[in-house]
């Protein structure tokens, strides 16, 4: 099959109508996902081919939409839900949290809840309050989710299949910085690796690097400038947030020797605490340097003509790179 | 200015239409008038221009027997949590005649989406009572199978549940199991919950979805006056049927104490939800006859002049007059139901002390469908931790 040059809302997008076309039990529903095609034109598209009954217009409240996508599940439904922003997503905070998290448990296995709660995150798009947020850790932090996020088209659309595809329910991340930013080449013939898998997406002897979402990106940028520097760097995608999938990184701490971890996402107590724990009680002795963390400040989001001083960036990891060296 | 019964006054200003009808004067003492009976709580049989319908003799005995029966269930459970046996126990001591009638009204194929305390709607379901048990018991969180007799598990968090029923009445009609006019075939769905819920988010959530989409849901609310502590007057302001008209579809009162008003009522909703138009509201009026849950006590916030009034409307003392009186019943058939009651009781004691405690390592079941490497590991650990113990036995 010819390959194509799609951007990541492509591919999410794509990846929504595959799932839609191979299982007629698939539904979409979130704010503005019909006509308009949402907010950022990732359902674009889908509700003139799968009609209304399969691409849901919803009232704007964001605990209906997760709570009715409950009931959808227990019909048989696959539903496939899309909060607009980030930062919307706590209305719903119950519903996910008591509700879809703990449904397979409570029920003894009985209740599946297949679901996917997609949010865009992420700030770097001049946005105003509660547009640029990075909630991961507070759905990682919850027994009952998988949580992932992809960085690249590529990722979008297969993740996107694959996570539709889980009998769990996932919280689907996407950068909405890189939405529309870069192209990649997607072959629909190939074979995707799993979900929950982490991967190298740049071999490095030197230092590893994690990222996820839209620090990839920064990630991949440290690791050119540093090897400028005679430094190689090993950057990781991590991919699946809940469950992590430790084995790539651990293997490659322990040939590096140090670690540093990205995300914009506040430092404190972010999913860079948890790798640096398990990092810490893995690879103990075969450490340089702690595990350092480059993220968000502990602040609510700034003003958005500050928020690059707010999002870890080249430099800011770059430091980072160079502290670990320091120890 | 007129004074609200709150302690407010409300302006006569007429550009911003009639003020607030007084709705906790002396008129809404037994419901207020638009309040739908067909029996009386001295157990005399009225009529009703629409909810009106003929019960058989065996109807009005299988109520009866449903009403003693859960009543039964709610006070083994209650001496059980006496006993030590139950950590706690939601009564639903009065509300018997809200859940017989609205769980009797229901076809195979409807769902239901319950509280906590629906236990007499279980027992129409065909729940196993001893499976309500384990929840409050500590030994599971929902012992039943919820698609074995339609029936969802229990709900703790307040109104949550009136979402996931709207959801799934979505799926219904997307099944195109609506208005086709098979009887077998068009389902409808209940959402139960109480005043205190009506409050919730999650409860006008579900009701804006329901409207906009015209869902076939049925949202039931036992109106028993209290929400632990908090009475009615606290969640609002109108009587809490006529909350629907706002969100755009019918609601409706009825004597929630009354078996045969309940069913009449809960059939119609049903019925219209079956038949694609739409959800309906039914506020079933009752009286929390006992605490909150077993660990309340509400002689703290309430007259028990209260309670002795409702008492006088007892939902199964009624229809056991109007069975006698009407020689529909006689001593034997009481008996005989009392013994049932008595060996379901026995059932009760004897299945709930013999629940066993689950296995520690069972935590770690169920938590996903495709389970996780890193639960995998944290089972193995906890697993190999215990063997440490001598004798351990998980």
């Amino acid at each position: 099959m010819a390959t194509q040059k799609i951007t990541l809302a492509k591919g999410l997008n794509m990846g929504l109508r595959k799932a839609m076309e191979d299982d007629p039990k698939v539904l979409l529903m979130g704010e503005d996902v019909g006509k308009l095609g949402g907010v950022f034109r990732i359902t674009d598209g889908l509700q003139k081919d799968f009609g209304e009954d399969r691409v849901i217009d919803s009232p704007l409240a964001e605990s209906g939409i997760v709570g009715t996508a409950v009931g959808m599940a227990m019909r048989g439904y696959r539903p496939v839900v899309e909060i607009q922003f980030d930062g919307f997503v706590y209305p719903a905070y119950d519903q996910i949290v008591c509700q879809v998290a703990k449904i397979h448990f409570r029920s003894q296995g009985r209740v599946k809840m297949p679901m996917v709660i997609r949010i865009p995150f992420g700030g770097g798009i001049g946005a105003v309050e509660h547009h640029s947020e990075s909630p991961e850790a507070q759905f990682a932090h919850t027994p009952g989710l998988k949580v992932v996020a992809c960085s690249n088209p590529v990722d979008g659309y297969w993740m996107m299949q694959q996570a539709i595809a889980c009998d769990d329910p996932v919280i689907f991340l996407e950068p909405k910085r890189q939405y529309h930013a870069d192209k990649a080449e997607l072959d629909e013939s190939a074979t995707p690796e799993p979900l929950f898998t982490s991967r190298i997406v740049r071999a490095g002897t030197d230092l590893t690097l994690l990222a996820y979402g839209p620090t990839v990106k920064t990630a991949m940028k440290v690791a050119e400038a540093a090897a400028t520097e005679g430094r190689s760097i090993e950057v990781i995608d991590l991919r699946t947030l809940s469950p992590l999938d430790m084995g790539p990184v651990l293997d490659s701490v322990r040939r590096t020797g140090r670690a540093v971890v990205t995300h914009e996402a506040h430092v404190n107590l972010g999913l860079g605490a948890e790798l640096s724990a398990r990092i810490t009680e893995e690879c103990f002795y075969s450490l340089e340097a702690p595990v350092l963390r480059v993220g968000g400040f502990d602040t609510p989001y700034p003003p958005s003509r500050i928020e690059e001083d707010f999002l870890p960036d080249l430099d800011r990891v770059l430091d980072a790179v160079d502290r670990s060296w320091e120890f | 200015m007129t004074q609200h019964p709150t302690g407010g006054t409300q302006s006569d200003s007429p550009g911003f239409g009639p003020d607030l009808v007084e709705v906790f004067g002396p008129s809404q003492q037994d419901g207020g008038p638009e309040l739908i009976q067909l029996l009386t709580p001295e157990g005399e049989r009225v009529h009703h221009p629409e909810f009106d319908q003929d019960f058989s003799a065996e109807e009005l005995r299988g109520f009866y027997r449903d009403m003693v029966l859960t009543r039964r269930i709610d006070t083994e459970a209650t001496a059980l949590q006496r006993h030590g046996e139950l950590g706690i126990w939601a009564q639903l001591l009065g509300q018997e005649a809200a859940q017989i009638g609205a769980g009797r009204a229901l076809r195979p194929q409807d769902y239901v989406f319950p509280t906590y305390r629906e236990h007499g709607v279980a027992w129409c379901r065909g729940v196993d009572p001893l499976r309500l048990l384990g929840l409050f018991r500590g030994v599971d969180q929902g012992g039943w199978d919820p698609a074995a007799n339609n029936f969802a598990l229990y709900t703790i968090v307040i109104g949550a549940q009136t979402l996931h029923a709207t959801g799934y009445a979505m799926g219904v009609q997307r099944d195109g199991d609506v208005g086709t006019g098979d009887p077998e075939r068009d389902t409808a769905v209940v959402a139960h919950f109480g005043d205190g819920a009506s409050s919730q988010g999650d409860v006008n959530e579900a009701f804006i979805f329901a409207a906009s989409y015209n869902a076939p849901v049925v949202f039931f609310c036992q109106n028993n006056q209290w929400a632990i502590s908090e009475p009615i007057e606290r969640q609002s302001r109108i009587p809490l049927y006529q909350r629907a008209l706002g969100f755009g579809f019918p609601g409706v009162r009825v004597d929630g104490n009354d078996v045969l008003a309940t069913y009449a009522v809960t059939k119609a909703a049903l019925q219209r939800a079956r038949d694609g138009q739409g959800p309906t509201l039914v506020e079933a009026y009752t009286y929390r006859m006992g605490a909150h849950t077993t660990t309340d006590d509400p002689t703290r916030y309430r007259l028990s002049n209260d309670v002795e009034s409702w008492k006088l409307k007892d939902p199964i003392a009624r229809v056991e007059v109007y069975l006698r009186r009407n020689g529909l019943a006689d001593d034997e058939f009481l008996a005989s139901i009392q013994a049932e009651a008595d060996e379901l009781g026995h059932t009760l004691r004897e299945g709930c002390k013999s629940m066993p405690d689950p296995q520690a390592l069972s935590m770690f079941d169920h938590v996903y469908a495709e389970e996780t490497d890193e639960l995998r590991a944290q089972r193995e650990g906890y697993a190999a931790y215990l063997e440490t113990f001598e004798g351990s036995n998980h």
